[in-house]
């Protein structure tokens, strides 16, 4: 197993509370949360393999698959779903052949769909690696993501 | 004064590309050697007018300007930073009805202040709260304090938090946690982020007075993960607080010693509920338990726990610089002070506004918000987000407090209000929020677990065209019962966008289900989209943004959509620069 993983078991170990904080960096360093990884953070905090992977479910932040190399988060909050944010998964879809909650086979992309980004005031918006791009119409969107391929 | 320029950048002003701004800046005045400082601020609320650059010139003067790109932020070097001429088509004036109706309590600092130093927030009465407290009060003393301020849960729910702080102070325990909720979940609302980026101090000291006030020494903040900044300010202001001895062992010299933690989430709207954000921060599945005992008895660890929302701790320090009597005088007989919003929708003016409690409804949307994009007719405002429910155009003249907005249906809610108009269907608006608490549902309870499926499924079927007589009745007597069932305020009020929709805009689900009509054209089973010969000038726009090529048609001449091949995305509707493509709906 990988150095900064066992480094990070043992930098979480006996402290209250570690389970969550361990899963998310794990992930941070691993890009997701292999079966392996799930089953020694078990037996470093002293848990069952099957309550590490309740927690791990529960929460949607957490991959159990590799990534896609850029990651698309479109919006659904509120604001963005009345100003059109459906119509952003449609350009994805038709356009792109990108899929709602799917990595595209090329492992280009990984699109998400979340519940707010909490930039209301410019909706829709999506966030491509970490970047929140706003006011959005489908034409913008075709327009960033070509960008964002090309630049790949 | 030092001649400084300030440019927001919280999430929202980066987004709209506040970097550029900043950096051309910092550029151009190296470059020109002018003597002025360029520094980053958070949100000032007017996210409208995103990316805003702020001159505040040595002589005491300021000039906010607006919408400023890159262009715009060298003509500001060169026309008012090197030529003394303010740039007038970027102004925003200062007599802006947006900022002129707001009362600023929480927001004082935000877009004023750098968040990243704590410097600039000693400047202005930082800590001079605890201070105070530490040097001439006792924790009831305090609790006295803030009870007679009046001060509510600005989380939604609107319980005292004086008397939360007296159940905390009083439990047996020799270990007690206070707990800053910022696991701002609703969507459509983004008052904590702004707060904790724009003045992460203010809501530390507001933490830490509470934790002298009910006797505790360790604490947390529970952060949700999509607010990657906040967490960083929120961590820098942790250290600097430390650094000056404003956190750690005896604070200023007095017997009060206080920790905290930052604590990210991982995607769960339910952990908002305070039982099931302590079962996460103990690194469990954020399932919310029965209650009593309540968090101030028994909660993190088992330990009493006093937990209250980013605001509410935010306007502990104004309340205890200026007293609890100055602080009641704002708002109206049983909700005090003022309430941040984040306003967004199809608002002319959206962003984040704090008003005193009091104002109405209609004075926000009108005349802070500047209306309804476009001119079209204002209908609706969703407040509270999926716990909340949807105040009609007719009752806007409610005013902004929690008993009022109860009255309605709504709630005040943590702040969330989206402005709906002509073009939003209602219906829908009660489909997204059930699909929303449905899969956000933890599966606890089974009302909420089973019944807001079905409940989710009858508002498909209405929205799809296939509702029939008997979804109505069916929504009502299950939406009684989620409310009845439910452990947590997830369940219980999960059935408020529904019952609200159904009781001002009843109509609207009758039309869908009986003339298969969404008046306001948005329920892609209900429309068709055409082409008006009359106005199509066959400019050939449609047919290239159609990404299932439906729209067709050939150059000059007069276009058409195929209706087998149309998925409705409405891209050409969007795109047609002569109002050619019609949207019809009903059954024909």
């Amino acid at each position: 197993m990988d150095q900064a993983f066992r480094a990070l078991l043992d930098r979480w170990k006996g402290v209250k509370g570690s389970v969550i904080p361990l899963l998310q960096q794990t992930q941070d360093l691993l890009g997701y949360l292999p079966e392996e990884a799930m089953r020694d953070i078990a037996a470093a905090t002293g848990r069952s393999p099957a309550e590490i992977c309740g927690v791990a479910t529960f929460y949607a932040q957490f991959r159990f698959e590799p990534m896609g190399k850029h990651n698309l988060k479109v919006c659904h909050g509120t604001a963005c779903h009345v100003q059109g944010a459906d119509g952003l998964d449609t350009v994805l879809e038709t356009k792109f052949g990108m899929k709602t909650g799917e990595t595209t086979p090329d492992r280009g992309f990984t699109v998400e769909k979340v519940a707010c980004l909490g930039c209301c005031s410019l909706a829709p918006v999506v966030m491509i690696d970490g970047e929140v791009y706003g006011r959005l119409t489908g034409d913008k969107l075709a327009k960033i993501v070509s960008g964002v391929k090309e630049s790949a | 004064m030092k001649a400084e320029i300030a440019v927001g950048m919280s999430s929202c002003g980066i987004a709209a590309g506040a970097r550029v701004v900043l950096e051309t800046l910092k550029a151009d005045v190296a470059a020109k050697a002018l003597p002025w400082t360029v520094v980053s601020t958070g949100c000032s609320g007017a996210c409208h007018r995103e990316p805003l650059v702020e001159i505040r010139q040595a002589d005491g003067r300021t000039f906010l300007y607006g919408n400023v790109d890159e262009a715009g932020a060298r003509r500001i070097t060169v026309e008012h930073l090197a030529g003394g001429v303010p740039v007038a088509d970027l102004l925003v004036p200062p007599d802006y009805p947006f900022l002129a109706r707001q009362k600023r309590i929480v927001l004082a600092n935000c877009g004023v202040i750098d968040p990243e130093s704590i410097d600039e927030y000693l400047a202005r009465d930082g800590y001079a709260a605890l201070r105070k407290v530490l040097s001439s009060m006792t924790g009831d003393q305090v609790i006295a304090e803030i009870t007679a301020s009046g001060l509510r849960g600005r989380g939604g729910a609107g319980f005292s938090t004086g008397m939360k702080w007296t159940f905390a102070r009083k439990a047996k325990g020799a270990k007690k946690y206070v707990i800053c909720n910022a696991d701002e979940g609703d969507p459509g609302a983004f008052m904590d982020r702004s707060v904790l980026e724009g003045d992460p101090h203010a809501v530390l000291e507001g933490m830490l007075v509470a934790a002298y006030a009910i006797g505790s020494d360790e604490g947390y903040f529970y952060v949700r993960a999509e607010y990657p900044l906040a967490v960083k300010r929120l961590g820098i202001a942790i250290a600097q607080a430390t650094e000056h001895g404003l956190l750690g062992e005896r604070i200023l010299g007095s017997g009060f010693s206080f920790a905290v933690h930052v604590k990210e989430g991982a995607g769960a709207f339910v952990c908002g509920e305070e039982t099931a954000l302590m079962a996460s921060i103990e690194g469990r599945r954020g399932m919310p338990r029965l209650r009593p005992p309540f968090p101030a008895e028994r909660g993190l660890w088992d330990a009493p726990s006093n937990i209250n929302n980013v605001e509410t701790y935010a306007n502990v320090p104004p309340i205890i610089r200026m007293g609890a009597p100055a602080y009641a005088a704002i708002g109206t007989e049983k909700s005090k002070g003022t309430k941040v919003f984040a306003l967004a929708g199809k608002i002319a003016r959206g962003g984040m506004i704090e008003v005193p409690m009091g104002i109405s409804l209609r004075t926000i949307v009108e005349d802070i918000g500047g209306g309804i994009q476009g001119g079209r007719a204002f209908k609706a405002v969703q407040m509270g987000g999926p716990s909340g429910g949807c105040v009609p155009a007719s009752l806007a003249d409610v005013l902004i407090d929690y008993d009022s907005l109860t009255a309605t249906g709504a709630i005040m809610g943590s702040g969330g209000m989206v402005v709906m108009d002509e073009s939003t269907c209602m219906v829908d608006v009660a489909r997204y929020f059930l699909s929303f608490t449905q899969s956000e549902s933890c599966g606890k309870c089974t009302f909420c677990r089973i019944g807001t499926k079905r409940m989710l499924e009858a508002l498909t079927r209405i929205t799809d065209g296939r509702g029939s007589d008997a979804d109505i009745p069916m929504l009502e007597e299950l939406a009684a019962k989620v409310r009845i069932s439910s452990l947590c305020g997830l369940g219980q009020t999960a059935p408020n966008p529904v019952l609200t929709t159904l009781r001002f805009f009843r109509e609207e689900y009758t039309e869908h289900i009986a003339e298969g009509r969404c008046r306001a054209k948005k329920c892609k089973a209900l429309i068709r989209f055409g082409v008006i010969a009359e106005t199509c000038t066959g400019c050939m726009l449609c047919a290239k943004v159609c990404p299932t090529k439906a729209a067709r048609g050939e150059r000059k001449k007069v276009h058409a959509i195929d209706q087998a091949t149309c998925i409705k995305c409405g891209l050409c509707h969007e795109a047609c620069r002569f109002a050619a493509i019609s949207i019809e709906t009903g059954r024909h």
